[in-house]
């Protein structure tokens, strides 16, 4: 199925879940509200005309000063029909969290605990929610746009 | 040596302890194998490589901190590695020596970011600095040199109270 209609069926099958939609570059994406997240990826992968077997990445987009400030977006490929799609997750800085679908793809579960630890983001329902990059007793998340440069005062701790 | 020299049977040498020592340690200078980045593959070639060949002047690469006289911080210290280059560091036997390697190593380079040292010298003392990304080969070898004549020039018989600055 062609990623256009992908997403037009999501229109039809989560009513109202689809924000909005588009191409650029030859790359559809499309905005989703978050509550549903956990259903339309499994429908996503189950689903054999569709069949996104391989999650390519999960990150997150701060937009600051933007609002809503963050963006989780999930890049996701098809092997049996060739074709990617993109969902995108806008979440307030207050209530930073999406669904996790480390349930639907097991690699999503590095790919949200390095997005958690980069980005502050939670996910819901994770299995491991913890560091995965940073030391873990860091403090902050760097990648966040209003992180100082070269991060809180450091002092050399001896162990 | 003066007056006494000479004046003894064959086979007796007079000299200074402080030369003894310093040309024992200056010209066996073993460096801790450890290599943090880009510049660690440098410094493997500048020890190997037949053009530098830095065994000539008895700079032989050793496995381990306790054999260890010298610790060449090759590359980009990240926070994370940190205690371990300390740690190492610490386990090396005294007299110890630390060159930083490469610009990274002396100040943090390019990575201005929240995960690297700024510069090894907060977490190690350093004697000689090598700027460079990476040094010339030339360059690590006129590191070495210039460690060489600051531990000849170091004295431990009648320590001076204040020992001078001698690079």
């Amino acid at each position: 199925m062609e990623p256009e209609k992908i997403i037009e069926l999501l229109g039809q099958k989560f009513e109202g879940e689809v924000l909005s939609s588009g191409t650029d570059h030859g790359q559809t994406w499309a905005v989703l509200k978050r509550d549903r997240l956990a259903d339309i990826c499994r429908f996503l992968k189950d689903e054999p005309d569709i069949k996104m077997d391989y999650l390519i990445d999960v990150t997150a987009v701060d937009w600051l000063p933007k609002m809503p400030r963050f963006e989780v977006v999930y890049n996701m490929h098809s092997i049996k029909h060739n074709n990617r799609i993109r969902l995108k997750v806008p979440v307030t800085e207050e209530d930073a969290s999406v669904p996790s679908v480390a349930g639907v793809w097991k690699t999503a579960d590095w790919h949200e605990r390095e997005t958690f630890d980069l980005f502050g983001i939670t996910f819901e329902g994770h299995p491991d929610l913890r560091r995965i990059l940073m030391p873990e007793d860091w403090e902050g998340h760097p990648l966040r746009k209003d992180y100082p440069l070269e991060g809180p005062k450091w002092e050399f701790k001896p162990w | 040596m003066g007056l006494i020299e000479g004046r003894f049977e064959e086979n007796f040498v007079t000299t200074k302890i402080d030369w003894v020592i310093n040309s024992a340690r200056a010209c066996s200078i073993w460096p801790m194998t450890f290599g943090l980045a880009c510049c660690a593959i440098e410094m493997i070639h500048a020890y190997g490589a037949p053009q530098m060949d830095f065994d000539r002047f008895g700079v032989i690469p050793r496995a381990t901190p306790r054999q260890s006289d010298l610790l060449i911080v090759a590359g980009t210290l990240t926070k994370k590695m940190a205690p371990v280059l300390r740690k190492v560091y610490d386990q090396m036997p005294e007299p110890r020596w630390v060159i930083a390697m490469g610009s990274c190593a002396c100040t943090g380079n390019i990575y201005q970011t929240y995960s690297v040292v700024q510069g090894v010298d907060q977490i190690v003392p350093v004697d000689v600095f090598i700027p460079g990304c990476p040094p010339r080969p030339e360059a690590l070898f006129y590191g070495v040199i210039k460690l060489q004549e600051k531990i000849k020039n170091t004295r431990y018989i009648r320590k001076p109270l204040f020992q001078e600055e001698t690079l």
